[in-house]
């Protein structure tokens, strides 16, 4: 076990990291809101893979982006008739509703699927791996989920700083008030907002889904490495948000190759250490 | 007819009540001036006819068509157009960005970038600037700019001269006037009173809530205004 195979893995690892953390980003950047139950969106993102390939016999790389469609769907349809409603002056009401939304959502997987750990299976691809140099080796899959990354945060800086509404998505989080006398529509930007971030989220299940093994009550850890991921890279900037996500998983692998137990207590560490040092994060693009 | 009548309008922050049955109207190609106090209420009728406060339909009328129980996005797109009090540009867009936020309202007509950067041309040289980052004055011209970009039929002005230096105000009025020339129907508010009756066809005086003095501008005396203004006879 070298140090270079050490950091290497970790960034891979945070690859994945990355596109849970992006969702959150997009959801944070629009609506200055947290949405509690991300972390059981992209749990429920790999059961919904899982379901569809056990019944189709697809492969997990097809099912992906149908249920990053499905899942958007869903999330336009969740803003528009649940959480707008909850949105005005008091920022507990939408935490409470998708802290209720995380209980339900739960509560039903271990209603249909039991306590028991459920994975993807992708075949010979997921042990296939590259060699880099004598020591090193990388798996296919962790790349594939690094490029999956790099393409979903290059494009969510595109939408946001190069389109009309990207433009309407920072103006809304600037000063909704103001964006509405422009003629913006908020609840609807807002749901836009969520069907970008319940795609990636269903990207993330997937992927997670064909990484780790998975069970009912696993979102609550997906949340708080991603909120995590977030704060470590500064709002503003996704960019940012996919260099925090690298270094939380460079912190976790490290963490592991001293110690197993301490993998992830290095992660919470680091971000711990961001918070006191650099609240705003290591490469915010605004000090908001 | 009036292209806006206001009537009887009241509003309400929470238990605070801000205006008590007001009228007023704005006829096509019109200039009006509200003069007041701080907190007599002016605002509020821009909030309230912009759609941010509540209203009952009846009570706001834009071409005919009772518009007071729409949301402001309806408003800004059926041609009602606010610079708001503080300017409110958007901090993470830049100057053109921020102008072309107007463009939402989804309103053909005569102003475009082109136009805009021709009225205020220190605005083209700072395009790509963070909008905070203009100096005040130039920060109010781009919240104009942004509000001409909705090529609006009323165009309502909200302390545009608040916090800038008078020799700058002064420019931001003079390019108001020359935005008014092809007959842009305007509501000022301005706390300068005498800026407000030279700009202005018309004034209302608000003294707490309610509108005390009306008239043309031309026609109201200092003694008169003042009268209006501090709520004492």
């Amino acid at each position: 076990m070298n140090a270079m195979d050490t950091v290497v893995q970790g960034a891979l690892l945070g690859g994945l990291y990355a596109l849970f953390a992006m969702g959150l980003a997009v959801i944070y950047g629009v609506m200055r809101q947290v949405n509690i139950a991300h972390g059981d969106f992209i749990v429920l993102g790999a059961y919904s893979a899982f379901v569809v390939v056990a019944a189709t016999g697809l492969s997990p790389f097809v099912v992906a982006p149908l249920t990053a469609l499905v899942f958007a769907a869903f999330g336009y349809a969740l803003q528009r008739t649940i959480i707008n409603r909850t949105l005005g002056n008091a920022i507990l009401p939408p935490l409470v509703v998708t802290y209720g939304l995380s209980i339900i959502i739960q509560n039903v997987l271990l209603q249909v699927f039991s306590a028991d750990a459920r994975s993807i299976q992708i075949g010979a691809l997921g042990t296939a791996s590259v060699a880099l140099g004598a020591h090193l080796a990388v798996g296919w899959f962790p790349l594939i989920v690094f490029g999956t990354a790099l393409a979903v945060a290059a494009l969510l800086e595109f939408v946001f700083n190069r389109t009309s509404l990207g433009m309407a998505f920072r103006a809304v989080a600037d000063d909704p008030e103001i964006a509405q006398v422009m003629g913006l529509r908020d609840g609807q930007l807002f749901a836009y907002a969520t069907a970008i971030s319940l795609a990636v989220v269903a990207l993330a299940g997937v992927f997670m889904g064909i990484k780790f093994t998975f069970a009912p009550a696993d979102g609550p850890n997906f949340l708080i490495y991603s909120f995590e991921a977030v704060v470590i890279g500064g709002l503003g900037s996704f960019w940012g948000t996919f260099a925090g996500a690298i270094i939380l998983g460079v912190a976790q692998a490290i963490g592991f190759a001293l110690n197993p137990g301490w993998g992830i207590l290095a992660g919470h560490l680091v971000f711990l250490a961001v918070l006191v040092y650099r609240p705003t994060g290591l490469f915010a693009r605004s000090a908001q | 007819m009036s292209l806006l009548a206001v009537h009887e309008l009241v509003a309400h922050y929470g238990d605070f009540q801000a205006l008590f049955g007001v009228d007023v109207t704005v006829a096509q190609g019109e200039c009006v001036a509200l003069i007041g106090s701080n907190g007599a209420g002016k605002s509020t009728l821009l909030r309230s006819i912009a759609g941010l406060i509540p209203a009952r339909a009846e009570n706001v009328v834009f071409d005919g068509t009772p518009i007071g129980a729409e949301t402001a996005p309806a408003i800004a797109r059926r041609g009602i157009a606010l610079v708001p009090e503080g300017r409110r540009l958007f901090a993470s867009l830049s100057v053109e960005e921020n102008l072309r936020m107007g463009t939402f309202s989804r309103r053909p007509g005569p102003w475009t970038l082109a136009r805009v950067y021709d009225l205020f041309p220190v605005l083209r040289d700072n395009r790509a600037t963070p909008a905070l980052a203009l100096s005040g004055g130039q920060q109010q011209m781009a919240a104009i700019g942004r509000a001409l970009m909705a090529n609006p039929r009323l165009l309502m002005c909200d302390e545009i001269s608040l916090g800038l230096a008078p020799a700058v105000a002064k420019d931001v009025y003079a390019a108001l006037r020359r935005v008014r020339a092809d007959g842009l129907a305007t509501i000022i508010v301005e706390q300068d009173i005498e800026l407000a009756r030279t700009m202005s066809d018309r004034a209302y005086c608000f003294t707490h809530g309610r509108v005390t003095l009306t008239g043309r501008s031309a026609d109201l005396t200092r003694p008169q205004i003042s009268a209006a203004y501090f709520g004492v006879k």
